[in-house]
């Protein structure tokens, strides 16, 4: 595996299988009575949060310390440049105080990126969602979710076509799930009006599609993204009723999806927009799911990265 | 105070040897017909001589930003890069929009006395778009000014640009357009394109530009006046400019040398030194920019020099400043990126560099031809010179500049400002 996890990119077939395989030995651990592992003991996990992100921020928190790493949360709100402090600086300051490991959370793309080919820092850079770039820990959460129920939580997610629906053009989600879905063998399928679609959209590995009516019958899982009511004032779409009339998932719609066919969604959730509450609620949808599965995907994310090996978890291989 | 420059090829044509005495030529002829004991004697022998470099886009920053440059530095930066003028764009705080301010520029550049400082004014009051700026005192003012932009912004009210093209057609004035449609730019951060979507960079159309070219030179048409189009960018606005030359509009247009030589693949690194307003575009552009520029369809090179201090440019993408610095690279680049590749000679960057940057401008003592009796402002280059730029290496306060590591062919050696060295052996003459 790469140094660092910046992008969905960074990542091999052979890399995110072995992530999720990790994953699963590990959630095997979180399910027992004493949830922890002492095999990051004595290691320092900076979560340095520039965007306020309590979802996130806690599920890797969860994650460090059922690895025993000594977490530290430095919340850094605000730009750098209006707070006087420039990324640089506090870069430097985490290295200062000893940290192994960065998980960044930025409201500009390419932040990670930067943190992590500067020279500013020797800790592992690890991206907890950039501006409009990428989110990978939540691809591979959302991975690892259809692979448990539709894999047998083995290989890879070869054959399977998963929607993602909603404002692709802001989202980081989307893109790492892109990436992510089509590395592991599956066909993503981008579902927005035009307008919350990316210019070149078409040059993305996978599809796309306007009608979400169409796509929803034969897909094997659908993502539904937040969408955020603001994009309304800036003409995205004309008026939030329309918004969720044409993209919201609803029970009429669920019932056209495949019997096996899962329900994602990131969180939060705006229900009655881009999801209705019976569906956010029904048997299909593995909303809950997927946050204890996001504490194990970084656990193994961090095992892996700050250089565990196999052995330490017990592993026979 | 006499030099004796022997051996040079005049824009890579003939071999002369030139006479300079005080600021002029005296004498032209052929090598070793010229005997001057009186005379410095510098052996041009395999060297170019161009008439000095003439830049209608320059940023200097001062007053205002002396932190990013000052009119002293940037001097030194034309110097060393070939140019005998530059034009000062109004950007600075305060804005270059009264007489008064104008006056400080040019008596600034005279002060430092390494090249002609020629202030652009700004065509409405603080740039913003909303009044014109008293633009008849600036041209009538000692500053001379011809060209008006508000450069950084765009002049996007339809009826305010119409009125300032009107305007200046009593003293023969031109305005310089940046052409940027500001709805279809907001927050933006590099072309938009399918990279731009994967980067996660709000994307900045080609529209954005090409709207506003057109606009413009519709308008210009109907008020008979004069348009100058700032750093084109895209293939479209090309297009539009060929159209436009096509139908006899007064329209000039420019290109950068970093659009002649970059594309936005270099965003991919996220590094804000290649964050540039317009943005870095498609290969497909650089490719129909340089075409353009051998055609004549853009008229002329100008630098957009830009110049930032460190801790704006590397930072966060989003939160950088745009601008890259070029003064001291720009005729390397444009020789990597036209001669090299065959699709322009010597005496083709003469033109786009010098005399029609000149003519722009209403210089009378730029961009002449190397001819006795014309001012010696003059611009030497080892043609065969190949070397890798270090952005640290400049005059410049700043080292914002995208070629930094780059291997470029052709080097400025020295330069001549109104008959004396303001730059020699590649040592500015302070």
């Amino acid at each position: 595996m790469k140094k660092h996890l910046v992008s969905a990119n960074d990542l091999t077939k052979d890399d995110a299988v072995l992530v999720l395989d990790t994953a699963k030995e590990l959630a095997a651990i979180s399910d027992g009575l004493v949830k922890k592992l002492p095999t990051l003991r004595g290691r320092t996990v900076v979560n340095l949060f520039f965007e306020d992100s309590t979802r996130t921020r806690i599920s890797f928190e969860a994650a460090s310390k059922r690895l025993s790493a000594d977490v530290i949360n430095f919340s850094a709100k605000g730009s750098s440049v209006s707070k006087g402090e420039s990324l640089k600086d506090t870069a430097q300051t985490l290295q200062s105080m000893g940290a192994d490991a960065v998980v960044i959370r930025h409201g500009s793309s390419g932040a990670p990126h930067l943190l992590a080919t500067r020279n500013w820092i020797n800790a592992v850079v690890i991206n907890a969602g950039d501006g409009t770039h990428e989110h990978p820990t939540q691809a591979l959460l959302d991975a690892y979710t259809i692979r448990k129920h539709l894999r047998n939580n083995t290989g890879d997610l070869s054959g399977l076509r998963v929607a993602i629906v909603g404002d692709i053009l802001h989202s980081r989600v989307a893109r790492s799930n892109a990436i992510l879905l089509k590395t592991l063998g599956a066909t993503p399928i981008m579902v927005a009006p035009p307008t919350l679609l990316p210019v070149g959209i078409k040059d993305w590995s996978g599809e796309y599609s306007y009608n979400l009516d169409e796509v929803l019958p034969e897909v094997d899982a659908v993502m539904m993204l937040r969408v955020q009511q603001e994009r309304m004032n800036d003409a995205y779409f004309p008026t939030a009723r329309e918004y969720a009339r044409n993209f919201g998932l609803n029970i009429r719609r669920q019932k056209t999806m495949q019997k096996h066919a899962l329900v994602l969604h990131p969180g939060p959730m705006n229900r009655g927009m881009e999801i209705t509450a019976e569906v956010a609620d029904s048997a299909n949808s593995v909303v809950i799911e997927q946050v204890a599965n996001g504490v194990s995907v970084r656990m193994a994310v961090l095992y892996l990265l700050l250089g565990g090996t196999n052995n330490e978890t017990g592993d026979k291989n | 105070m006499k030099i004796l420059l022997k051996n040079g090829s005049i824009k890579g044509e003939k071999v002369l040897d030139i006479l300079i005495e005080n600021d002029k030529i005296i004498k032209i002829g052929a090598p070793n017909t010229i005997k001057d004991v009186e005379a410095e004697i510098v052996d041009l022998t395999g060297l170019i001589v161009l008439p000095g470099l003439v830049d209608l886009h320059t940023h200097l920053r001062e007053p205002g930003r002396e932190d990013a440059e000052t009119i002293s530095t940037g001097s030194a930066a034309a110097a060393k890069g070939g140019y005998t003028a530059v034009h000062a764009m109004a950007n600075t705080l305060p804005v270059a929009d009264t007489a008064g301010v104008v006056e400080q520029v040019w008596n600034l550049g005279k002060s430092v006395g390494l090249v002609d400082v020629y202030p652009v004014g700004a065509v409405t009051i603080g740039l913003l778009g909303e009044n014109l700026a008293e633009l008849s005192a600036m041209a009538d003012s000692k500053a001379r000014v011809r060209i008006f932009s508000d450069d950084g912004n765009c002049v996007s009210d339809p009826v305010l640009m119409r009125r300032a093209l009107e305007y200046v057609k009593a003293f023969n004035g031109v305005i310089a357009q940046h052409a940027q449609e500001p709805r279809l730019t907001q927050n933006a951060q590099m072309n938009e394109s399918t990279l731009s979507g994967q980067l996660g960079l709000t994307g900045w159309p080609a529209v954005a530009e090409e709207a506003i070219v057109a606009r413009d030179v519709l308008l210009t048409e109907h008020v008979q006046s004069k348009l100058h189009v700032c750093h084109a960018s895209t293939a479209g606005t090309v297009e539009i400019l060929r159209w436009a030359k096509d139908k006899k509009v007064n329209v000039t247009a420019e290109v950068t040398p970093h659009h002649l030589f970059l594309s936005q693949i270099h965003c991919e690194s996220y590094d804000a030194k290649f964050k540039v307003n317009p943005p870095l575009r498609r290969e497909e552009d650089v490719t129909e920019l340089r075409n353009a520029l051998a055609q004549g369809i853009i008229d002329v090179v100008a630098t957009d020099h830009a110049p930032h201090p460190r801790e704006d440019k590397e930072g966060e993408w989003n939160s950088a400043a745009f601008g890259m610095t070029g003064l001291e690279t720009a005729l390397a680049v444009v020789a990597t990126a036209m001669i090299d590749t065959k699709l322009m000679t010597w005496s083709d960057v003469a033109r786009v560099m010098s005399e029609k940057p000149a003519e722009i401008g209403q210089l009378t003592e730029h961009g002449r031809p190397i001819a006795e009796n014309e001012i010696a402002n003059l611009c030497i280059i080892d043609p065969n010179a190949s070397w890798k730029v270090d952005a640290k290496d400049t005059h410049s306060l700043s080292t914002n500049n995208p070629f930094d590591g780059m291997t470029l062919k052709s080097k400025v050696v020295h330069t001549i400002f109104r008959g004396k060295f303001s730059m020699k052996s590649g040592q500015v003459q302070k």
